[in-house]
């Protein structure tokens, strides 16, 4: 054996005594007696789908599933408990039906309630099946011993006991219902969007206490500093523009020929979205392009506007060389202005953060170069952010409210404690 | 004492070009592999975005990117009798700092050395005769072929995306093309640059006289381009600041555009930036590596152990860490023994400046990307008859004009004013329709026994280590080169109708504070023989056999081109070697 092959051989050894360790922990854990390799594989995709990582594990430690990162909700915030197989501080000592009555029933297993942080509202829509199945999954990763002070909320809202006015209020338990006259592909993309995939979460308008707003399932939703779009059909400012393969692809890879996604949108395809199935995304997008949306059109600001004048002039100065003259950008690399669904949304808060404070999209294997949009809040003022957004929102056949000074001041100021 | 870390399979000294090469290679090969570079990271967005990228006062004329030479610098002087002093302000070339090297603020000028050039003693000796060359001249052949090196030169061109016309394709001479070039395997991944006005002009005369133009292989893109990593470039805007600067538009071919974002993404791979290597390690019998030793940017310094040391930084700073490392024998001209600062070179570059009617010409010489530009290539290398002229060597020469910035760009013909009210007149009457190529004609430096570096005797940097010493001058051969070359240059300007056409000879001594190319070139070379080179053919250490070194250090001396693309066709060279011979019986000599 060459010295130099050593540690290539050595790591894949690691490795194995890695997974003999873990499993050794297993058949110590009464939760995962009896293990089931398919199951717990499934089990691995499920949590994937659900993107249970991404709150579930401290931003600072980088420990998966160990809890501690802070989510924000419209009352204050929350951190995410830790649901490692952990005696003491995870959820190692939970049933089976405990683990369901958490993501079904939003209960914890003293019966109090679970803030809708965790998105059970969604979540109560999945199968049993699929809740064993992450469970099974969940019980063979590493035990973490990290104790997660879980409520940071002010009061009342601190007040767990509040939490069933709020669930009489929004909560809708209940299983997913197929409708048999759609396609199979489309009732497993209405499944995965409605439950595991919990897309409402973020792009349903919600109501004043956070639950969902009746009748605009999809239409997009400010939280925190981002506006998540409109994914429905809409032709101005949802996906009504691209192929379901243009969605796919997002999806997989963070990036396609018109946009690439950028804050949390990011995180979601690097923890969820790029590891999903092509079937599973092709069944996502399917749903999403028969969601039919609001299909209202906007009135176009004229050409001689001031702020459109000036919008222009300062288009082609900055923006210009990388979003080309016809806004159509450069496939992959820079998100065309004309066919990226964030530019026309009503609420133009992406757009503004975009442009105050710039953002880096998604790295992913297939799309590794993850393209930055550089800050120019210190270059330009409110006038000149409201006025190139306005020219951006109303041009190459897009029809969109103008930005005022005013909501470009706000927006700056509102993004102060958000830094990049 | 330093701190002691957890031994790596290999450690990178330097992550630039090569350095990412080899890393990418290596991890591939599934090897643990840890970079160490002396500059900060940098990456697009956040170094040099599109909002302040295009500052010509900060990149170009305080050295933004560079080295600072408060860190760390060279002493110079011309001939072996002076006393050498400590360069204070970077003149003339310019010592990269920072992850992506040069790489980050070259021009993309993507070529490749003639056959001839790999082969350079042999054929002069063939062809003219022994006694042709001047007998101080220490030429010699690389150990490598330009056919060996093709597969590899090709990797590096589909890496970058690199625009441009074939001349000659398996053998084919192709329209448009560099018809001397040595024969490629397949064409460019992309096609060339168009050219502006003045570019397109110039090859129409240089084809009146007989010449064959072509557009200067460029690093810039001429359209989208996903490389084979998968990392994406985009469409180059023409904008004219590249050289000296980072690309704002993700349209120049570097570390950065091509390699790093897949290489960050692998768990075998480690990056430490602002940390300098002060030392190789080598073991009591010294004749293997143990790793590094490096010092933080808190002044705490780190040994890192590894099965294998990858010496990939910038020519000059190669040849220091072998000096002080004590590997290799340290050249000496007087009993010329020894290979370390050996076969030192530089560049010989000259300009023209033409004035035209400005009733007639409007250049707008702002409209360039950094390797736009059509050259000509009869006057290269071995391409042209020398036994007249009386020198060898050459250069490919061109309309290169990459920019119009206006702190640098203030052509005014002879006898203008230097200053005051007459001075910008002629430089508003001129701005546009004046052509000043920056590296018109870019010549070819041979090695001499005198041209060489070493550990300077006297001045220290901030961490107490010896400078480097360079001790260069112009030798007649590389003066004669360069009249001869200035002077066929000015013949096409004239032939684009030009005004007046002032010749800007290169001539000696050696001045330090002129800019020529950042190709500075040798000091640890390659070979066949160990007792006139430091390296064998494959860049591995003739000494020291878990060593490697890469880059333009390794040249035998300069050809008349600008050298990334043969030092990356070199880093994949031996890259590939280490891969399939190497690893499979590391620590031992490879064999040709």
């Amino acid at each position: 054996m060459p010295r130099m092959a050593l540690p290539a051989y050595a790591t894949k050894m690691v490795c194995a005594m890695g997974a003999l360790v873990l499993s050794t922990n297993a058949a110590a854990n009464p939760l995962a007696s009896g293990q089931d390799t398919a199951q717990i594989e499934r089990g691995r995709y499920l949590t994937a789908v659900g993107d249970c990582v991404a709150c579930h594990s401290d931003p600072s430690t980088g420990r998966e599933f160990a809890g501690g990162r802070p989510i924000e909700t419209p009352f204050g915030v929350v951190a995410s408990p830790n649901i490692t197989p952990d005696q003491q501080t995870g959820i190692g000592g939970w049933s089976a039906q405990d683990f369901d009555n958490a993501l079904r029933r939003g209960k914890r297993p003293d019966g109090t309630h679970l803030y809708p942080a965790m998105p059970f509202p969604y979540y109560t829509r999945m199968t049993r099946q699929d809740v064993d199945d992450i469970r099974a999954y969940l019980s063979t990763v590493t035990p973490i011993h990290n104790q997660v002070e879980v409520n940071r909320l002010p009061f009342p809202f601190r007040i767990r006991g509040l939490m069933s006015f709020w669930d009489w209020l929004y909560f809708k338990p209940g299983d997913f219902k197929p409708d048999s006259g759609q396609s199979p592909q489309w009732n497993r993309g209405a499944y995965l969007v409605q439950s595991l995939g919990h897309c409402a979460a973020c792009h349903t308008p919600k109501g004043r206490l956070g639950g969902d707003r009746d009748g605009h399932s999809l239409q997009g939703y400010s939280l925190q500093g981002w506006f998540a779009p409109d994914i429905t059909n809409d032709e101005r400012r949802g996906l009504g523009q691209w192929s379901t393969e243009d969605i796919v692809e997002y999806l997989k890879k963070g990036h396609n020929r018109y946009s690439g996604a950028s804050g949390p949108m990011a995180e979601e395809v690097v923890h969820s979205s790029s590891r999903m199935t092509d079937a599973d995304l092709a069944a996502i997008a399917t749903y999403l392009k028969s969601e039919v949306g609001e299909q209202e059109s906007g009135s176009v600001l004229a050409a001689d506007d001031p702020q459109m004048k000036a919008g222009k002039a300062i288009y082609q100065d900055l923006c210009s060389a990388c979003h080309r003259q016809d806004g159509s950008g450069s496939p992959y690399l820079i998100p065309s202005l004309a066919r990226s669904p964030a530019v026309e949304s009503d609420e133009p808060t992406s757009l503004l953060r975009v442009v105050f404070q710039g953002a880096q999209t998604a790295a992913t294997g297939d799309e590794p170069t993850a393209p930055s949009m550089p800050a120019f809040g210190w270059q330009l003022n409110d006038a000149q952010v409201a006025a190139v957004t306005t020219y951006i929102r109303n041009t190459w056949g897009h029809a969109a409210s103008a930005v005022s000074q005013s909501a470009a001041r706000q927006a700056r100021e509102a993004l102060k404690p958000r830094p990049n | 004492m330093a701190r002691k870390l957890p031994s790596k399979d290999v450690v990178i000294i330097g992550l630039g070009w090569t350095g990412s090469i080899l890393a990418n290679e290596l991890t591939d090969a599934g090897l643990e592999v840890t970079a160490i570079e002396r500059g900060p990271w940098r990456d697009t967005a956040t170094d040099y975005a599109p909002n302040f990228a295009q500052d010509e006062l900060r990149y170009r004329i305080r050295h933004e990117l560079f080295l600072r030479p408060d860190q760390t610098t060279f002493t110079f002087r011309n001939k072996m009798s002076d006393t050498a002093l400590p360069i204070r302000t970077w003149g003339a070339f310019m010592p990269p700092n920072g992850v992506g090297g040069g790489g980050v603020h070259w021009n993309g000028e993507t070529w490749r050395f003639l056959p001839s050039d790999f082969v350079l003693k042999t054929h002069l000796t063939q062809r003219y005769g022994a006694r042709f060359l001047p007998p101080d001249m220490t030429i010699q052949d690389w150990g490598v072929t330009y056919e060996e090196l093709e597969p590899y030169y090709d990797r590096f061109e589909y890496l970058c995306g690199t625009s441009g016309t074939a001349g000659n394709l398996r053998g084919e001479i192709q329209q448009g093309g560099n018809p001397f070039e040595g024969p490629r395997s397949r064409p460019y991944p992309n096609p060339a640059q168009v050219q502006p006005f003045s570019h397109a002009l110039f090859a129409k005369a240089a084809t009146g006289l007989g010449y064959k133009p072509f557009p200067q292989p460029s690093g810039n893109m001429s359209q989208a381009y996903r490389n084979p990593l998968g990392v994406r470039l985009g469409p180059c805007t023409y904008c004219g600041f590249c050289e000296w600067f980072g690309c704002a538009n993700y349209s120049k071919a570097s570390p950065q555009t091509t390699i790093l974002p897949v290489l960050v993404r692998k768990p075998n791979f480690q990056a430490r930036d602002n940390s300098e290597v002060t030392r190789i390690n080598t073991d009591s019998t010294g004749k293997r590596a143990t790793g590094v030793t490096f010092v933080d940017s808190g002044g705490i310094e780190w040994e890192q152990p590894a099965e294998m040391v990858i010496l990939a930084a910038y020519t000059i700073f190669n040849v220091q860490l072998l000096l002080l490392s004590g590997i290799g024998q340290p050249y000496d001209p007087a009993s010329n023994q020894g290979v370390i600062g050996r076969n030192f070179t530089h560049q010989t570059i000259s300009d023209v400046t033409s004035f035209f009617d400005n009733t007639k010409f409007v250049f707008n010489p702002f409209i360039a990307s950094g390797s736009i530009g059509m050259c000509i290539d009869e006057f290269n290398g071995d391409n042209f008859d020398h036994g007249p002229h009386g020198f060898v060597g050459g250069g490919y020469m061109g309309q290169v004009q990459t920019n119009g910035r206006p702190i640098e760009t203030t052509p005014v013909p002879p006898g203008t004013a230097r200053w005051g009210a007459k001075w910008k007149q002629a430089v508003r009457e001129n701005y546009l329709s004046a052509l000043k190529p920056g590296t018109g004609v870019h010549g070819s430096m041979y090695s001499y026994r005198d041209v060489y570096l070493d550990l300077d005797p006297t001045y220290r940097d901030r961490l107490n280590r010896p400078l480097v010493r360079i001790t260069m001058d112009f030798h007649d051969n590389e003066l004669k080169q360069n009249h001869f070359l200035t002077d066929k240059f000015a013949e096409i300007f004239q032939a684009m109708g030009a005004r007046e056409v002032a010749r800007e000879y290169r001539k000696g001594p050696y001045d330090i504070t002129k800019y020529q190319t950042t190709h500075l070139c040798g000091g640890a070379v390659m070979g066949t023989d160990p007792r006139t080179s430091a390296l064998n053919r494959y860049l591995q250490s003739w000494d020291i056999p878990n060593l490697f070194v890469m880059g333009a250090s390794a040249f035998p001396q300069n050809a008349g081109y600008n050298p990334t693309g043969t030092v990356a066709a070199l880093a994949y060279w031996s890259a590939d070697v280490i891969r399939n011979q190497y690893l499979k019986n590391p620590g031992q000599p490879l064999h040709a």
